[in-house]
C-alpha cells in the first residue's frame, strides 16, 4: 500500500478537504445565525431564518468535531500544541458553541418574547463569534505562534491570549466574519422568498465587495512578510520527531514561496474568482450559482493558506526548529493507513445520507409554513 | 513542583466535573432513542395514533435533553488538547483514530438524522420515518461503542507499543484494541445503563400522570413499554455487569481490590464485604460485615482463582517500578545515540514497565536517582484511596438493585394488568427517577478515580499528562464552565419540568388533558 511519505501527503490534502467541508457547511450556519437579529424583524421572520438551517445544522457541526478528531488522529502534536497554546481562545470558541444547540431547541419552546429575544441574541453570538475567533486563529497560523517543544516533545506555549490579537490577525478575524455572513446570506437566499430574499441580496451587495477588499489588503500585507524555510531534515518518510530538523526563521518571502511553485497560484485565483462570482450572482438573486461560487471561493481560500504554509502545519515564531510539518508531526504509518481506510469507507456513506436528508427537508421556508407547523418547528 | 501540582489537580477537577456533567444527558439520550424507536415501531405495526403521539411527546423531552448532550460533548473533545496536551501527543496515535471513528460512524449518523426525526414526520412515509428513528438510536449507541473502546484502552492498553524514536505510544493491532475485553464489557454495561435511564425516566413520569389520573391511555402504554424494556436492560446491566472486566490488567485488579477493600489475598473464593469502614493507613476494614465466598464467585467466576489483595498488588507495582527505572535508563541511552544491539534488546524487554518508571518523575525528575523511599512512595501511589471507591461502588449497586425491584414489580403488574391499581409502586417509580443518574455517576467515579494515578493504566501517569499551562488559565475556564453549565442546567430543568407538566397536550392534537372539552371523548376512544 502507500509508503509513509505518500500517506502523509494524502492526509495533508484530506485534512484540507475536511476543513473545507467544515467551512462550507458549518460556515453558512454561522452566517445565518449571525444575521438572525439583523434580517429578522418579527418573530415569524426570525423563525424563517432559524428553520432555514434548523433541521440540518447539527449534522454540519459534526464537521467541526471531525476536523478536531482528524487533527488529533493524524497530527497529534498539532492538536496538543494548538489547543493547549491557544487555551483561552479555544475556551471562548467552546463557550460560543454552547449557545447554538440549546438556542435552536429551546428558543421556540416558550411563547415569552423576552425569552425568545434572549435566545436570538445567544444564537447571533453563537454564530458570529466563532468565525471571528477562527479567523484570528488562521491569522496566527500564518504569522507563527510562540512555542517550542521540550526534549520529551512536550509543547510549551510562550505567548498569551492578548498576544494573538495582532493587527493582521484581527484583520483575519474580520475576514472570517464577513466571509461567513456572505456565505450564510447566500444559503438563506436559497431557502427564502419575497422580502427576506431581497434582504439577503442586500447583504450580498454589501459584504461581497467588502470581502474582496479585505482579502486584497490581507494578501498584500502577507506578501510583505517572510516565512521560515527548512534547511535540513530527517526525511519525508522518517519516524515523526519534529526536533530533527534545522529551520531558518525568515527563510523566504511569502511572495517567493508562491513564485517557486507557480501552480499554487490556482488556489488564490479560485478564491478571488469564486467570491467575485458569488457577489455578482448573489446580488441578482441567482442563489444556486451564488452559493456554489462562494463555496468554491472558500475552498480556494483554505487551500491558499495550506499551500502558503507548506510543508509547515504550525510555525514556531520563537524557535523555528520546533515548528511542526506534515513530514515530522504525523501519526505512525499504521494509524495513517487505518484512518485512511475508515475514511474511505465512511465518507461516501455520510455524504449519501446527508444529501438525502437535505433533499427531504428542502423547500422554501415562509412565514406561512412556519405558522402552519407552529408547534413542530424551531 | 507546587504550581505544577495545582495544574494537575485543577485539570483533573475540570475534566471530572465536565465529564460527569456531560453524562447527565448521555444515558438519557441512549435510552430514549431506543424507546422512541420501539414506540414508533408499535405505531407502524398497529397504526394506532396514540403510539405516534407517544413517540412525538417523549421525543420532545428527548430533544430538550439532546441539545445539552451535544453542547457539553464538544467540551470533552476540546479538553484533551487544551488540558491534556502531553497525553494527546503520547497516545494520539491510538486515541485520535478512535475519536475520529466515532465522528465518522456515530456523530454524523445521529446528528444528521436527529433533524429529520423532528421535522420529517410529514415529509416521509411511516416506514421511512421509522427507519430514521432506528438510525438515530443506532447512532447514539455506536457513539457509546467508540468512546468506550477509547476509554477501555485507557483502562487496559492493549494493541500498542512505545516507540523510542517518536517518544510516544503507537498502534500495533487494531483488532486487539477493538476487541479489548475491558472495552467490550464496558460498552454493554454502559449502553444498558443508558437504556435503564430512559426507561426509569419514562416509567416515573408515566406513573406521575397515572397518579394524577390524567392521560391514562397514553401513560399506561408508556408505562408498560418502559417496564418491559427497563427490566431487560437492568438485568443486562447487573448480569453482564462489568465486574468481569476487573480480571484483565493490573490497574483493573487494583481497582477491584480497592472497591472491595481487599487488603490481603485470601484463600479463594474470597468473602464479599457488604459493609464496613475501610482504613487505608492500617489497611483494615472496621466493623466489616462479610458474606463468605461471594466476592470470589462474582469477580473471578470460579471457586479456585484468587482475588488479589492490595498488599500483593502493591508489591507487584514495586517490582514493575524497578524494571521501569531500567527501561528509562536505556531509553535515555538510546536517545543519546547509543546504537548497541544489547541496549535495544534490554529496552525492548523492559519497556512495558516504562510507565512505572515515569511514576517516579514526581519524586526524582531524572528517575534513575530515585531512592528506596521514592520507590516505596510511588508504589503506594498505585493504590487509589480505598474508602471513596468502596462507598461509591456500593451506592451504585444499591441503586441498581432498587431499580431491578421496581422494574420487576412494574413488569409483573403490567403482565397481570393491575399496574395502575398499585399506587405505592407508581409513587416509588416517581421518587426513583434520580436513581439511574446516581448509579451512572458513581459508576464513572469508580471507573476513573480508580484508574489513578494513571491516565493510561501502567503507561502514562496523570501528573505527566497535563498541558504546560498556568493554573490561572484553568481557573478562567473552570469559572466560565461553571457559569454556563449552571445557567444551562437551570434552563434545561425548567423546560423539562414545564413540558412534563404539559404532557402530551404540548403536541396540540386536541386529544389530551388540559385541552378542549372534546378531549375527554377523544381520549377514551384511544385509551
Amino acid at each position: 500500500m502507500f509508503d509513509y511519505e505518500t500517506i502523509r501527503f494524502i492526509w495533508w490534502v484530506a485534512i484540507g478537504v475536511v476543513a473545507v467541508a467544515f467551512s462550507i457547511t458549518e460556515g453558512f450556519d454561522f452566517g445565518v445565525c449571525a444575521l438572525l437579529r439583523i434580517l429578522g424583524r418579527t418573530d415569524d421572520e426570525r423563525r424563517v431564518i432559524i428553520n432555514a438551517v434548523g433541521g440540518t445544522w447539527e449534522g454540519n457541526q459534526v464537521w467541526l468535531v471531525l476536523l478536531g478528531g482528524a487533527v488529533f488522529a493524524i497530527w497529534p502534536p498539532v492538536y496538543a500544541t494548538l489547543f493547549s497554546g491557544l487555551y483561552a481562545a479555544m475556551m471562548l470558541v467552546l463557550f460560543a458553541l454552547f449557545l447554538r444547540p440549546t438556542g435552536f431547541d429551546y428558543r421556540s419552546k416558550l411563547d415569552n418574547p423576552v425569552w425568545r429575544d434572549a435566545w436570538d441574541w445567544a444564537l447571533s453570538i453563537g454564530g458570529g463569534l466563532p468565525p471571528i475567533l477562527l479567523g484570528v486563529l488562521v491569522g496566527n497560523l500564518l504569522l507563527g505562534l510562540p512555542f517550542h517543544l521540550e526534549d520529551d516533545l512536550r509543547p510549551v506555549y510562550e505567548g498569551s491570549f492578548w498576544g494573538l490579537l495582532s493587527p493582521f490577525a484581527l484583520l483575519c478575524g474580520v475576514i472570517g466574519l464577513v466571509l461567513m455572513i456572505l456565505h450564510g446570506a447566500l444559503f438563506l437566499q436559497l431557502r427564502t422568498e419575497s422580502y427576506m430574499h431581497a434582504r439577503t441580496r442586500q447583504v450580498v451587495r454589501i459584504t461581497g465587495p467588502l470581502l474582496l477588499v479585505l482579502l486584497v489588503v490581507a494578501s498584500l500585507w502577507l506578501l510583505q512578510m517572510d516565512r521560515p524555510e527548512i534547511t535540513q531534515m530527517a526525511g519525508t518518510g522518517a519516524p515523526s520527531n519534529p526536533l530533527h530538523k534545522t529551520v531558518i526563521a525568515k527563510g523566504i518571502s511569502w511572495m517567493d514561496h508562491f513564485m517557486s511553485y507557480p501552480w499554487m497560484l490556482t488556489a488564490p485565483s479560485l478564491a478571488m474568482t469564486g467570491f467575485m462570482a458569488a457577489w455578482w450572482m448573489g446580488q441578482r438573486g441567482k442563489a444556486v450559482s451564488g452559493f456554489i461560487a462562494s463555496s468554491v471561493g472558500i475552498a480556494g481560500l483554505l487551500f491558499t493558506i495550506g499551500f502558503g504554509l507548506f510543508p509547515f502545519l504550525l510555525i514556531s515564531s520563537t524557535q523555528p526548529g520546533s515548528s511542526l510539518t506534515l513530514w515530522d508531526a504525523s501519526s505512525s504509518r499504521f494509524t495513517l493507513l487505518l484512518s485512511f481506510w475508515i475514511t474511505a469507507i465512511f465518507l461516501p456513506i455520510v455524504l449519501a445520507y446527508t444529501q438525502w436528508v437535505y433533499r427531504v427537508l428542502w423547500g422554501k421556508i415562509t412565514p406561512e409554513s412556519i405558522r402552519a407547523n407552529d408547534h413542530q418547528l424551531y | 513542583m507546587i504550581s505544577g501540582d495545582e495544574v494537575v489537580q485543577l485539570s483533573r477537577l475540570q475534566f471530572g466535573l465536565t465529564a460527569l456533567y456531560h453524562f447527565l444527558f448521555v444515558p438519557l439520550t441512549l435510552g430514549m432513542t431506543f424507546l422512541l424507536a420501539i414506540m414508533e415501531s408499535v405505531y407502524v405495526m398497529t397504526g394506532r395514533i396514540v403510539y405516534r403521539d407517544m413517540t412525538q411527546f417523549w421525543g420532545k423531552l428527548f430533544g430538550i435533553n439532546f441539545a445539552m448532550g451535544v453542547a457539553t460533548g464538544i467540551t470533552m473533545e476540546f479538553q484533551f488538547g487544551t488540558n491534556w496536551a502531553y497525553y494527546s501527543h503520547y497516545v494520539g496515535d491510538i486515541f485520535g483514530p478512535l475519536l475520529a471513528s466515532e465522528g465518522w460512524m456515530a456523530f454524523f449518523l445521529e446528528s444528521t438524522f436527529v433533524g429529520l426525526f423532528f421535522f420529517g414526520w410529514d415529509r416521509l412515509s411511516k416506514v421511512q420515518h421509522l427507519t430514521v428513528t432506528w438510525l438515530l438510536a443506532l447512532g447514539t449507541s455506536l457513539s457509546a461503542l467508540w468512546i468506550l473502546i477509547a476509554n477501555g484502552w485507557m483502562q487496559h492498553p492493549v494493541g500498542a507499543a512505545f516507540n523510542y524514536e517518536t517518544l510516544r505510544m503507537e498502534m500495533t493491532s487494531f483488532p486487539d484494541i477493538f476487541f479489548n475485553p475491558v472495552a467490550q464489557v464496558k460498552f454493554v454495561h454502559t449502553v444498558a445503563a443508558g437504556y435503564v435511564t430512559g426507561s426509569m425516566f419514562i416509567l416515573g413520569i408515566s406513573s406521575w400522570y397515572l397518579l394524577n389520573g390524567r392521560d391514562i391511555g397514553f401513560a399506561r402504554r408508556s408505562f408498560s413499554i418502559a417496564s418491559a424494556f427497563g427490566l431487560a436492560s437492568i438485568l443486562s446491566v447487573i448480569v453482564l455487569g462489568d465486574e468481569s472486566g476487573y480480571t484483565d490488567g493490573e490497574t483493573q485488579k487494583i481497582k477491584l481490590a480497592a472497591i472491595e477493600a481487599e487488603w490481603i489475598t485470601h484463600e479463594p473464593p474470597a468473602a464479599f464485604t457488604l459493609f464496613g469502614f475501610p482504613d487505608q493507613t492500617t489497611e483494615t476494614t472496621h466493623a466489616a460485615i462479610e458474606i463468605p465466598h461471594v466476592l470470589g464467585l462474582i469477580a473471578t467466576r470460579s471457586i479456585d482463582e484468587p482475588v488479589h489483595g492490595i498488599r500483593e498488588l502493591r508489591q507487584e507495582s514495586e517490582k514493575r517500578i524497578r524494571r521501569g527505572i531500567l527501561a528509562y535508563e536505556d531509553l535515555q541511552k538510546l536517545r543519546a545515540g547509543d546504537t548497541h544491539e544489547s541496549t535495544r534488546t534490554r529496552f525492548e524487554t523492559n519497556k512495558q514497565d516504562l510507565g512505572y518508571g515515569l511514576l517516579l518523575k514526581k519524586y526524582a525528575p531524572d528517575v534513575v536517582s530515585a531512592t528506596e523511599a521514592d520507590i516505596h512512595q510511588a508504589a503506594r501511589d498505585t493504590i487509589p484511596p480505598v474508602a471513596p471507591m468502596f462507598w461509591t461502588f456500593r451506592i451504585m449497586v444499591a441503586s441498581g438493585f432498587t431499580m431491578l425491584f421496581i422494574f420487576a414489580m412494574a413488569f409483573y403488574y403490567c403482565a397481570t394488568r393491575v399496574a395502575d391499581r398499585k399506587r405505592w409502586l407508581m409513587r416509588l417509580a416517581v421518587w426513583a427517577i434520580p436513581l439511574p443518574w446516581i448509579a451512572a455517576e458513581t459508576g464513572w467515579f469508580v471507573a476513573e478515580y480508580g484508574r489513578q494515578p494513571w491516565t493510561i493504566s501502567g503507561v502514562l501517569p496523570t501528573h505527566l499528562s497535563v498541558s504546560h499551562i498556568e493554573s490561572s488559565q484553568i481557573w478562567f475556564s473552570l469559572g466560565g464552565l461553571l457559569l454556563f453549565y449552571t445557567g444551562l442546567l437551570v434552563i434545561e430543568m425548567y423546560l423539562m419540568i414545564k413540558y412534563i407538566r404539559l404532557g402530551p397536550s404540548s403536541l396540540h392534537t386536541g386529544r389530551y388533558c388540559h385541552e378542549t372539552a372534546a378531549s375527554g371523548s377523544a381520549l377514551s376512544s384511544h385509551a
